[in-house]
């Protein structure tokens, strides 16, 4: 009778997903931009993780509901740039590229947006079903960092909308340009990035000759030429497969007499970085630049030769004294507490007339060490956790991982290693080279 | 030719080329080190095998044995 009812549930919930079926929504970023806090904050507990197939890149998807409809949303890696030289980079392009999602919302710093229009300008190379989100806008505002959002959105042909996911404003704006945005015609027509003359003829060629089924055919092209690892995912995505290969043949060795392959992706990247630079030149003012220098100041000091790393030091030696110090009440109490229960569990077995060897198992043997475990793990990492995240937060990792990355070289290991190893925990996602102000 | 490892600190120089190869390469490029941008090394690491250095709005840290392969030149004036 109930498992009826529960299949039945399931069958009304199936419909009812089927019937308001929303978009499928992919989010794009570079890293740190607050790509997971707009996931979560609209997603909320509706999401799960699951590898791609063959990859061992995760990702989160999760839905949420606006005007009646469920719309799936996707938080992909983030990557500064879709050419596809990582894992990460790879399964973002491929995604966007070749699983039909209906929006693609590019989630960008407002106050380093013309590093972030690299990767805004090769999603619109793919698509332009583009929601550009200009993230951590109360941020720019503080540096007195002023984005004009109008000439953006002439410029870059899509909706551009400002938000701060972590004081959770822009949200309804964004579901509603997201709406707008998967109602809009796919089109291919709106070309940003023209690149050097001869790789235009090739591209023109080939892209005009193409039959594809969902797919850019100029992204395609482009692709097909400067790729030097394996194309067969493209050819999937083309109907007229065997004319494509025919005229490839030709512009590759055309091209190949006038330049590298190398080149080629050089141009590319050249292109797309002028292309960002203008734009950002056009729509971006910097009103003050103090701001920035309060922020040197600060890590002239943090890093300094002989402060940086005594600060370094007193603070790591604060935050262990207070999670050893403040740890010992609660675990005094917890263990106090577990002692309670296990006189009580030793009167039971005796009550339940348990056989000696199975009673000292269970009660010294599994609760005791469990007990005891708790009690002991519990309270320090409660409390050093939170501590290590505020000074995440502060941004002063990266700074550690800066003071000590000769030390560490000279044992062949990486300046970010440093938080590991003060840690024993968590792989840190401090990229290799990377470090955000 | 002057290498982005030689500049003094606080000053601000253009990219001319990359001579890195590789993923390096790549992520350079990726983190916003192309030809034409302007870079100003502003701290040094304790050890001197690292700096940081400002670009496109960010600072990005980078070693000596990656920095001595990014030729520069001087800033237009005007």
């Amino acid at each position: 009778m109930f498992s009826k009812i529960l299949a039945m549930n399931q069958d009304i919930n199936e419909l009812y997903m089927e019937e308001n079926r929303g978009y499928s929504i992919a989010l794009v970023g570079n890293p740190n931009v607050g790509k997971s806090t707009v996931f979560n904050a609209l997603t909320g507990l509706r999401q799960h993780t699951g590898n791609w197939p063959g990859k061992t890149v995760s990702l989160a998807s999760g839905n949420y509901i606006h005007k009646d409809q469920i719309h799936e949303m996707i938080d992909l890696p983030g990557t500064y740039s879709l050419l596809a030289h990582s894992s990460e980079e790879e399964v973002t392009r491929d995604y966007i590229c070749f699983k039909d999602c209906d929006v693609c919302v590019v989630v960008c710093d407002a106050t380093c947006l013309e590093r972030n229009l690299n990767l805004v300008l090769q999603t619109l190379e793919i698509t332009n079903k583009v929601v550009v989100c200009l993230n951590l806008c109360d941020e720019a505002r503080k540096k007195h960092i002023e984005i004009d959002q109008q000439k953006l959105e002439t410029l870059l042909g899509v909706e551009v909308i400002r938000m701060s996911a972590r004081n959770l404003e822009g949200f309804e704006v964004l579901k509603d340009a997201v709406d707008r945005c998967g109602k809009k015609q796919l089109n291919y027509d709106h070309i940003l990035l023209c690149y050097d003359d001869e790789i235009e003829i090739s591209v023109k060629r080939l892209s005009k000759a193409m039959h594809t089924n969902h797919a850019n055919p100029r992204f395609l092209a482009l692709k097909l030429l400067n790729e030097q690892s394996d194309t067969s995912m493209f050819f999937e995505k083309i109907v007229n497969k065997e004319t494509i290969q025919v005229i490839l043949g030709e512009e590759k060795t055309r091209l190949s007499s006038m330049m590298e392959v190398q080149s080629i992706e050089d141009h590319i990247v050249h292109v797309i970085a002028k292309k960002a630079k203008e734009i950002g030149e056009e729509c971006i003012t910097f009103n003050n630049s103090t701001y920035f220098d309060r922020d040197r100041k600060i890590d002239r000091i943090v890093t300094h030769k002989l402060w940086g790393i005594a600060l370094m030091i007193i603070l790591l030696f604060v935050i262990f004294w207070i999670t050893i110090s403040a740890a010992n009440v609660p675990s005094a109490m917890l263990s106090e507490l577990f002692g309670y229960f296990e006189a009580h569990l030793h009167a039971l077995c005796i009550q339940l007339n348990l056989h000696p060897t199975l009673h000292g198992l269970l009660v010294d043997g599994i609760y005791k060490t469990l007990a005891w475990v708790v009690s002991v793990m519990l309270p320090p990492m409660a409390i050093f956790f939170p501590l290590f995240t505020i000074l995440e937060d502060f941004g002063y990792l990266p700074r550690i991982a800066f003071n000590l990355d000769g030390y560490f070289q000279k044992a062949k290991a990486c300046g970010k290693q440093a938080l590991t190893m003060c840690l024993g925990i968590m792989g840190m996602r401090t990229s290799s080279l990377h470090k955000k102000a | 030719m002057r290498t982005l490892e030689e500049v003094e600190l606080h000053q601000r120089v253009i990219v001319k080329a990359l001579h890195n190869h590789g993923s390096i390469r790549r992520r350079l490029l990726d983190l916003g080190i192309v030809v034409n941008t302007e870079i100003e090394p502003v701290l040094e690491s304790a050890s001197h095998h690292m700096r940081a250095y400002f670009v496109k709005g960010t600072l990005i840290a980078l070693r000596t044995n990656e920095t001595s392969l990014i030729e520069v030149g001087e800033m237009d004036r005007g």
